[in-house]
């Protein structure tokens, strides 16, 4: 209960009856609640993680209903009943909708997400895999304690996968090309790269389809609309209020024409440009262009017209992206409040009409004057003439890396599927191909230098060396070249290089629990050390075993260093203990 | 770097020159010494700024008695803020590297919409607004009627002003807009008439050309300037059409309507004055009578519009009687205004010599040429004895005086044209009269003779001869630099054919043609594959450009177009458009890349640079010839044969190439910058097309460059981006197209050989 309270009430409906007896139905951040009438008592709590989908009562009914179906096949069923009417229990009925609408699949992607990105990490790390079915499949540890270790592999996964969203492509409505099927049909072929490009570049279109979709028309239906409305076909002229999408072309312009007024810039503003101010009857006037024939074909000036807002709201698509991947997003939602409640506290800009350009503070104005400064000396300076520094660090810092989950890749092409390992292991941080450059750059030049100005050693001298020292050479007499990889057999070393790979997992987290400090350190080291003694028993001991009677002279030493790997580990353990019952006693 | 140009010692604010900047220092220097004009080009982006600022006031620093003033005339408001921006720059450089700082003030003067500080006047939009509503607050009457009447608002930072800082001197320095704005608040003053009266002391003034051309803005702001200046006329390719519009006036529908009711509202106030306030009327009466001009002494602020006819042509007379009274003067000017209608009630074309106009409305209606000469300046005078604050419903009126005015004080050099209708739409009625110059030289023809030395200077002023008959003056100095480059950082190729073969041209007969718009368009598709960032299109009008977008959509060349770049084009719309390169430069910064569609003489092909990566190709479909069915035009180019004995077809050539050049010419700004210019048109192979483009185009215009295919040109066009994308470092530049101090010392012989003597005329 006390932590139900904490969680904030997104919506809160009265009079809603569930089987027979009324409440107030509450929508929180993570649950639907219902709440009795007069009784401080939860009667049904529905986790949206629990919620499979919702259902509501057809139109025309007289009940007004709405059913949660939940994941394991129950539902629960509320019904609404306001005392002011029908119109407002449908009402009532349409928020509650919504808003789990909007909710509910932010909590279904999540669980997928997590399973999904886990899958993807094991499938691509064969390293990661074979220690999970070690660890995990033979239950030496559980596989939360196996994610708990390795989940700052995931988590960087996830961070990639969400920082780096791929950006709308400028051509892809039109990379939707219809197939005619030979009897007068067409048909679309959509993929969810489409759709989602689609709803990102034209908001507006997102909007219906959340309006429309699942209750008025099916996903198909929607978008065979979309394809024959004049707004996917840019040439058409808005026929008539009928088309679904009249609306949005309207939308797209307010918005347009909003963006243009907000839009200042002092080098870039055409209308700006003339410095007379003079009648328009006199030909030297500034505003005389600005009537030059309209005699010009109107379809055409559509085009034109489609053609630009398509690219601007492209572009716009590139700054939400930045937008988003800096720390703090901030939703679409929130910024437009901000926006509007500075609209509210500049009052004079809401009485002025759009003729009028609003009040600034001293310091936007001063903020505008050094923006503007910069900009014109940034136009007037020449690369060559000048010292260039100011610019080349200014153009570092506004830089943005790629980040590449697959460096080699993008700078020598495909590589084989084996690299792979080494990428991904989370050591080698990929940094950025400046850097990257910049310190290749940096160590090349001292080597020509030292080729070029103090020889440390003649080439000659250098191979001769080498010679000694290899198998056979006088330095190496003493030397019996006697390989063990020549005798094991590959499934034993495969084996046993499974072996290490888990052994060296356990062994290293362990150590990392030294000194232990504080009481979860202990505890952890407690349990690694059975985690390990486990091991010890159930996976070595056998091998051990096995490979004495198959591989006879060399089974000893092919397990010596593993065993004293864990021997050390044991001895460390049980000192640590010792001392640990002493300053008790 | 400090540097002797013939003798001169010359702070210039970098520390390397580019060798055919000094030859421009010297080529000036001569000018100057010469005190006669000149008129000179050096290729756009080469520093032509800070190069003049230099010599100019270091000329100005060791000669104070030759030269006392620099006045430098720009075209737009961020190119007039670039230039102040550079002088700023130099003055800086002074303050660290000379022995004394010079004593020298430099400012910018604007329209009183960019200058104005009134925290209501300023936030409109419309310049004229400002105009109108600033003279209200500041008009001497207004200020008098304050005086008594504490409801009448007046301007503090004018009264603040006027109250102190008339008297005083700006401090010396270099005073951008915002920087005027600052010191205005700061002190309470008016930073436009602070800005008016100090370019009298000022030794340096930047400004619109509008503000020394235009007679009737000249007269209010550039009157007293004294003739020991240099006027140098930047970007003045256009000149000669900025001169013809300042003189010309175009009056439609709308103005004889405004000013039919203007005039109304004009009677009524007198018919109201005759009832309260006899007296005053009669004053006026009376000092016309006296033989005074204006009945008023005028202030600084009373005046807004000044005679519309150059100083020389007013007439020195005092008013004729019959338009004395005001109620005859409106009277008069009914007449007129009904005379005009009837004009403009015409079902054909017609057009008329200023003569036969005046004869004509003589023998009409009877006015006389003597009181239209007075008109406008009547207007003005009975328009302040009415003590009206709100100027904005009289600009129709006074569009008519003004044009009153200048039909009946010039006979030669200018037509009337009146048309009933558009020719493109010949069923709306829409009748335009047209009073147009024909003459840029008669605009010109006083600065070239009130001022000591003009300097005319632009990136694309070839054909050169063109400009002295044009503008009827005799220069001691015509030069054309080219470019010296250590890597050859333009690529410029007519593109005569597309794949297919099919010659390519936007000339009449063959624009309509698909295979021609086809081609057009897969010659953009191409160069947007290869061409990295930005890519800026031309075309020839407007009309068709919508038509080649359109058909290109049909052709889907659009969409292919799509896949490599985004796409902006260029609308009617002046601040759509503004939205649009906003976005072209956004994406262009972001790494999209995308494709800019504009149209040459626009808007965007004036004032907009697009260098570095904001313009790696420009392509110029067609050639940019003007509408040669316009009846101005044609008007203007017979008097061209007649008077200057220039054929119709070179000076239209001329004026295509001009604009052709000025639009690729856009994309390259210093020699760090490379771009590919390409002419697509199969005419610009052509000899007579070919050599009149400036001198640095055509250097690197070879035959080998002329004839080419659209493959052609994109396989020239890979091997030297591929060239140009290798590192360049300053190293590479050095004593070939860049010189330090000692190199320069060293080559000075050498350069002024190879950059003076073959272009000399």
């Amino acid at each position: 209960m006390a932590q139900k309270k904490v969680e904030d009430v997104l919506l809160q409906i009265p009079q809603v009856r569930y089987k027979k007896s009324d409440g107030t139905l509450y929508i929180m951040k993570e649950r639907v609640v219902f709440m009795l009438e007069n009784k401080d008592q939860i009667a049904v709590s529905h986790s949206f993680y629990d919620i499979k989908m919702q259902k509501i009562s057809p139109e025309g009914k007289p009940k007004i209903q709405l059913q949660l179906v939940l994941q394991d096949g129950g539902n629960s069923t509320f019904h609404f009943v306001n005392k002011n009417g029908t119109q407002h229990q449908m009402h009532d009925r349409e928020r509650v909708k919504e808003l789990i609408q909007s909710i509910l699949p932010n909590f279904k992607r999540k669980i997928d997400t997590e399973l999904e990105q886990k899958n993807k990490l094991l499938t691509e790390n064969p390293k990661l895999l074979q220690l999970y079915k070690d660890l995990v499949i033979s239950k030496v540890i559980t596989s939360e304690e196996f994610w708990t270790i390795h989940g700052k592999d995931l988590q960087n996964i996830q961070n990639v996968s969400s920082k780096q969203e791929i950006g709308v492509s400028g051509n892809f409505l039109t990379e939707i090309k219809p197939i005619n099927d030979g009897c007068n049909q067409f048909k679309y072929n959509l993929t969810p790269e489409v759709i989602e490009s689609v709803f990102r570049a034209y908001p507006a279109v997102k909007k219906k389809h959340a309006e429309h979709v699942p209750n008025k028309l099916t996903e198909s239906e929607f978008w065979t609309k979309f394809f024959q409305s004049h707004y996917f076909h840019r040439d058409r002229i808005t026929t008539g209020m009928k088309d679904l999408f009249a609306e949005c072309g309207k939308m797209d312009e307010s918005m347009l024409k909003k963006d243009i007024k907000k839009s200042n810039d002092p080098l870039l503003n055409l209308s700006k440009f003339g410095d007379n101010t003079i009648e328009e009857g006199f030909c030297s006037s500034s505003l005389v262009d600005n009537k030059i024939d309209n005699a010009g074909n109107i379809v055409h000036q559509n085009i034109i017209k489609r053609f630009n807002q398509h690219s601007f709201l492209i572009l716009k698509t590139c700054k939400e992206q930045q937008k988003n991947s800096e720390a703090n997003p901030i939703t679409d939602e929130q910024q437009d409040k901000k926006n509007n409640s500075i609209e509210g506290s500049n009052k004079r800009q809401k009485n002025v009409d759009n003729e009028v350009v609003p009040i600034q503070t001293e310091e936007e104005r001063n903020e505008q004057v050094q923006k503007k400064k910069m900009r014109i000396a940034e136009k007037i300076h020449y690369d060559d003439l000048g010292n260039d520094l100011t610019q080349q660090n200014k153009d570092m810092s506004t830089v943005t890396n790629i980040n590449l989950d697959k460096l080699e890749r993008y700078l020598y092409g495909p590589m084989p599927s084996n690299e792979n390992s080494f990428v991904n292991s989370n050591k080698y941080k990929v940094a950025p191909i400046d850097v990257v450059d910049m310190t290749i750059r940096k160590n090349t030049s001292e080597w020509s230098q030292r080729v070029t100005h103090k020889q440390l050693i003649n080439p000659t001298a250098a191979v001769n060396a080498l010679g000694e020292l290899s198998p056979g050479g006088v330095l190496m007499s003493g030397y019996h070249d006697h390989n063990l990889s020549q005798f094991v057999p590959t499934e034993v070393e495969k084996e046993l290089n499974n072996l290490y790979l888990s052994a060296g997992e356990l062994l290293h987290e362990f150590w990392l629990c030294f000194p232990p400090i504080t009481p979860e350190l202990e505890m952890k080291l407690l349990k690694m050390h059975d985690t390990i003694q486990r091991f010890n028993s159930s996976k070595i001991k056998p091998f051990e075993d096995r490979i004495i009677r198959d591989l006879s002279p060399l089974g000893s030493q092919l397990v010596s260093h593993i065993n004293l790997l864990i021997d050390t580990a044991f001895r460390k353990f049980s000192s640590w203990k010792e001392k640990k019952v002493g300053k008790v006693k | 770097m400090r540097i002797l140009v013939d003798g001169l010692i010359v702070y210039f604010p970098y520390d390397y020159i580019y060798p055919e900047q000094y030859a421009y220092m010297l080529e000036l220097k001569r000018t100057l010494d010469a005190k006669g004009h000149c008129l000179l080009e050096m290729p756009s982006g080469t520093g032509k700024t800070a190069t003049l600022l230099s010599l100019i006031v270091a000329y100005m620093i060791e000669n104070p008695h030759v030269i006392r003033k620099l006045i430098y005339c720009s075209r737009t408001v961020p190119e007039i803020e670039k230039v102040i921006a550079e002088l700023q720059n130099l003055m800086e450089y002074y303050e660290k590297h000379a022995p004394e700082k010079p004593n020298l003030t430099g400012l910018v003067l604007s329209s009183r919409k960019n200058m104005c500080i009134h925290p209501d006047v300023c936030r409109e939009k419309d310049g004229k607004v400002v105009d109108a509503k600033c003279y209200g607050m500041t008009a001497s009457y207004v200020r008098e009627r304050q005086q008594y009447d504490e409801s009448q608002q007046v301007c503090q930072y004018f009264e603040g002003f006027s109250a102190e800082g008339k008297e005083s001197h700006l401090p010396n320095g270099v005073y951008n807009l915002d920087d005027l704005k600052e010191y205005g608040r700061m002190r309470n003053w008016c930073p436009y008439f602070l800005a008016r009266y100090a370019i009298v002391n000022a030794q340096v003034i930047v400004y619109s050309y509008y503000y020394l051309l235009d007679p009737k803005v000249a007269d209010v702001v550039s009157k007293e300037l004294i003739k020991e200046s240099v006027v140098v006329c930047d970007e003045a390719h256009n000149i000669d059409n900025v001169c013809v519009d300042s003189m010309s006036v175009r009056i439609n529908k709308r103005v004889i309507e405004r000013g039919t009711q203007a005039l109304g509202t004009l009677e009524k106030l007198v018919q109201e004055m005759k009832e309260d306030d006899q007296q005053r009327l009669q004053d006026e009466y009376a000092k016309m009578v006296q033989g005074l001009r204006d009945a008023y002494q005028a202030r600084e602020t009373d005046k807004m519009l000044a005679n519309p006819v150059l100083p020389d042509d007013i007439l020195q007379e005092a008013v004729p009687g019959n338009i004395r009274h005001a109620d005859h003067f409106l009277g008069f000017l009914n007449r007129f205004i009904a005379y005009l209608k009837t004009r403009l009630r015409v079902q054909h074309v017609v057009q008329e010599s200023p003569a036969g106009f005046l004869k004509d409305i003589h023998s009409k209606v009877c006015i006389d040429r003597k009181p239209l000469r007075f008109c406008a300046e009547r207007l003005q005078s009975l328009l302040r004895t009415l003590e009206i604050t709100d100027l904005t419903d009289y600009g129709g009126l006074t569009v008519i005086t003004h044009f009153a005015t200048l039909v009946s004080t010039y006979t030669q050099g200018f037509t009337i044209i009146i048309e009933p209708f558009d020719d493109k739409t010949p069923t709306v009625s829409n009748p335009i009269l047209y009073f147009s110059c024909l003459d840029s030289s008669i605009a010109m023809r006083p600065i070239f003779r009130r001022f000591q030395s003009v300097v005319i200077t632009s990136g694309t002023l070839s054909p050169m001869d063109m400009y002295p008959k044009i503008l009827d003056f005799d220069p001691v100095v015509m030069s054309s630099f080219t470019m010296t480059l250590s890597r050859p950082c333009l690529l410029p190729m007519v593109v005569t054919r597309g794949n297919d073969q099919v010659a390519i041209s936007s000339k009449f007969e063959s624009r309509e043609d698909t295979a021609v718009t086809r081609n057009y368009g897969q010659l953009l598709v191409e160069t947007a594959k290869i061409v990295p960032d930005g890519i800026v299109c031309f075309f020839t009008s407007y009309l068709y450009l919508e038509s080649v977008v359109a058909s290109w959509y049909d052709q889907g060349i659009i969409d292919t177009l799509l896949k490599y770049k985004l796409l902006f084009i260029e609308t009617q719309d002046a601040a759509e458009t503004s939205y649009a390169l906003m976005n072209y430069v956004k994406a262009c910064d972001c790494g999209r890349g995308a494709v800019l569609l504009a149209v040459a003489r626009g808007k965007v092909s004036e004032g907009v640079d697009f260098d570095h990566h904001l313009g790696r190709a420009v392509l110029m479909f067609g050639i940019p010839y003007v509408y040669t069915q316009s009846r101005i035009l044609k008007a203007r180019l017979e008097y061209l044969r007649d008077q200057f004995q220039i054929k119709e077809n070179d000076f239209l050539t001329f004026d295509a190439l001009r604009h052709a050049a000025q639009c690729v010419g856009r994309a390259i700004r210093g020699k760090t910058d490379y771009g590919i210019m390409i002419f697509a048109d199969k005419r610009f192979a052509r000899q007579d097309k070919r050599g009149k483009l400036p001198k640095w185009i055509q250097e690197y215009l070879t035959d080998n460059y002329v004839n080419l295919s659209t493959e052609e040109a994109m396989q020239l066009a890979k091997i030297w981006l591929r060239q140009m994308a290798q590192p360049f470092s300053r190293e590479d530049q050095l004593g070939l197209s860049l010189l330090t101090v000692e190199q320069l010392k060293s080559n000075e012989k050498q350069i002024i050989e190879k950059h003076l003597k073959p272009q000399t005329i």
